[in-house]
């Protein structure tokens, strides 16, 4: 099957800044994948080298096949992309905004899809508002909509949710998972790594330009080096053999880092053998945030290429 | 096509929306210069035999102001959705770059002949003016405006800010127009003026325009149309260049 999205050693250079360091990514069709990174990482550069916003200094992009340079009209009409900048055209009203947009594609009467994600991101009341008037939560609202008018089978979201209340947040969530669900590609950004974790089946990590981790979400969390244990103990002391796995002691408690959780039951032993009573235990599962936060200081030490 | 389409009818909403201000009031500041200029000049310089200071003043005013509205359509669109950021609706879209160009142009090309009849019709209740050939009046119409239009997408795709684009409006464009020979035939001026007005292309524009109406110009409006022609194809190649390449736009 033609890869959803294939990027090839794609480089971009504004002057001697390098956003871009040969970055090489494949999305399958019908993924659910994140695009996580610090600001200015290079996440948005990316997405706008496939929206054909920017033109790469070097390397090839495509969206389903078609080059997003040399085939950029086939690439355009199958990608949706949600600007991260809160953009609007203040002549116009939400409807009307959305009838130019598809006029754009060459849909006409596209009224009764329109209707739907006017339903979907909760703008029926405001369809007819002058987009100056809108609240920027709103207004995100109409760019998530104005992505979606032509139907792309790739959706592009460059921090959709930024700056948006729960409830939005919420409703977005569901209505993207049903479009992936109905089989729509979503390329996701964004800073709340709890979203990229609950929705995301693959993750890339971008910093510098450069990607320096790609995997599955679900693979990139158990290879974070097992889990940590939080425990409130009778002593003030921890036990010597256990000294090795102590990764800090915080607020009374020792937080002690084990590799697997067969682990847990031989501190537990120990524990018993020195005579120290378990006052609290929580068992704190590695998170996307975790991991994140140990990549981008891993990668702090990489050789620049 | 329908894509392009849709861009257009977005572009002509776009001034229809504030007509008062893109179409009303520049008519209404061509006719105040009508009012003045002809009424402190008209006893006082004739260009052609035969026809009066006023009638010789109306077509380089109408044509004036249709330059100018005509650069100022598309440059003004273009600037507000490039700072606004709203141009990447545009740029995200399908729509080749031949068809943003025409779009843009036709929308331009719009707006001045809207402004340009307006004035002419409102001179006619009160002037009695001939007209030679309306063939070479609306040629000379489209092609100026026409070449004003993409003169203003190059120049908002150059700008990078709102005094930038206003320094090209005052320090280009008003000056070639006013100087082109809207108020006065250029065999008038001294030599060394009348020299630099032939590398004013404005100069063709409202020359030749006037040929439609008086049947006489300064020079042959086959010469003109010519010099016309070269420019507006030459500013189209330019601006299809940078549109193609993604100068500024696609950076």
């Amino acid at each position: 099957m033609i890869p959803a999205i294939e990027v090839k050693q794609v480089y971009k250079h504004y002057g001697s800044v390098d956003a871009l360091l040969g970055i090489d990514l494949e999305i399958k069709q019908g993924e659910f994948f994140a695009l996580l990174g610090p600001n200015g990482a290079g996440k948005t550069t990316l997405i706008n080298v496939l929206a054909g916003l920017t033109l790469p200094s070097n390397g090839v992009a495509s969206i389903m096949g078609h080059d997003v340079v040399t085939s950029y009209r086939e690439a355009r009409r199958i990608v949706g992309v949600v600007p991260q900048e809160l953009v609007f055209d203040p002549f116009f009203s939400v409807r009307e905004t959305l009838s130019i947009q598809s006029g754009y594609y060459g849909l006409r009467n596209n009224d009764t899809w329109i209707d739907e994600i006017l339903y979907h991101l909760g703008l029926r009341d405001k369809e007819n508002a002058n987009m100056r008037t809108l609240s920027g939560g709103m207004k995100r609202r109409v760019l998530v909509a104005q992505a979606l008018v032509h139907k792309p089978p790739v959706i592009i979201l460059d921090e959709p949710t930024a700056g948006v209340d729960v409830e939005l947040r919420q409703s977005l969530w569901h209505f993207i998972k049903q479009l992936n669900r109905d089989g729509h590609t979503i390329v996701l950004t964004t800073h709340y790594l709890d979203e990229a974790e609950a929705l995301c089946s693959r993750v890339a990590m971008l910093k510098q330009g450069k990607i320096v981790a790609l995997d599955s979400t679900k693979n990139l969390i158990n290879n974070a080096n097992g889990c940590l244990i939080r425990l409130r103990l009778s002593s003030d002391t921890l036990p010597s053999e256990l000294q090795p796995l102590l990764e800090s002691y915080t607020e009374g408690c020792f937080i002690l880092r084990v590799n697997n959780y067969s682990k847990i039951e031989s501190v537990l032993a120990a524990l018993r053998i020195a005579q120290v009573r378990v006052l609290e235990m929580e068992l704190m599962q590695p998170d996307l945030k975790e991991v994140f936060v140990k990549i981008m200081g891993n990668a702090e030490n990489l050789e620049p290429v | 096509m329908s894509g392009f389409y849709t861009l257009l009818h977005k572009e002509l909403l776009r001034f229809w929306k504030v007509g008062l201000q893109s179409i009303f009031a520049p008519m209404i500041a061509t006719l105040i210069y009508l009012l003045i200029f002809s009424h402190i000049l008209e006893e006082r310089a004739q260009a052609y035999p035969g026809v009066t200071y006023t009638t010789f003043l109306i077509p380089g005013l109408v044509m004036m102001t249709m330059l100018q509205n005509a650069f100022s359509n598309s440059s003004s669109s273009l600037i507000q959705s490039k700072i606004s950021g709203s141009i990447v609706f545009v740029l995200l879209s399908p729509l080749s770059y031949m068809e943003i160009f025409v779009a843009y142009v036709l929308a331009s090309i719009a707006r001045g002949l809207l402004v340009g009849t307006g004035v002419y019709l409102v001179t006619l209740i009160f002037f009695d003016m001939p007209l030679q050939s309306l063939l070479w009046v609306f040629i000379f119409a489209l092609i100026g405006n026409g070449f004003l239009g993409a003169l203003g997408i190059i120049a908002a795709i150059w700008a990078e800010k709102f005094d930038q684009l206003a320094a090209f409006q005052n320090f280009v464009i008003l000056p070639l127009t006013f100087l082109s020979g809207v108020f006065y035939t250029i065999h008038s001026l001294p030599p060394f003026w009348e020299d630099l007005s032939h590398f004013n292309p404005f100069f063709y524009v409202i020359d030749g325009f006037r040929y439609g109406f008086f049947g006489v110009s300064d020079i042959s409006p086959y010469f003109s149309l010519t010099i016309v022609a070269i420019c507006f194809l030459t500013v189209s190649w330019i601006t299809l260049q940078m549109l193609k390449t993604g100068y500024k736009l696609r950076q």
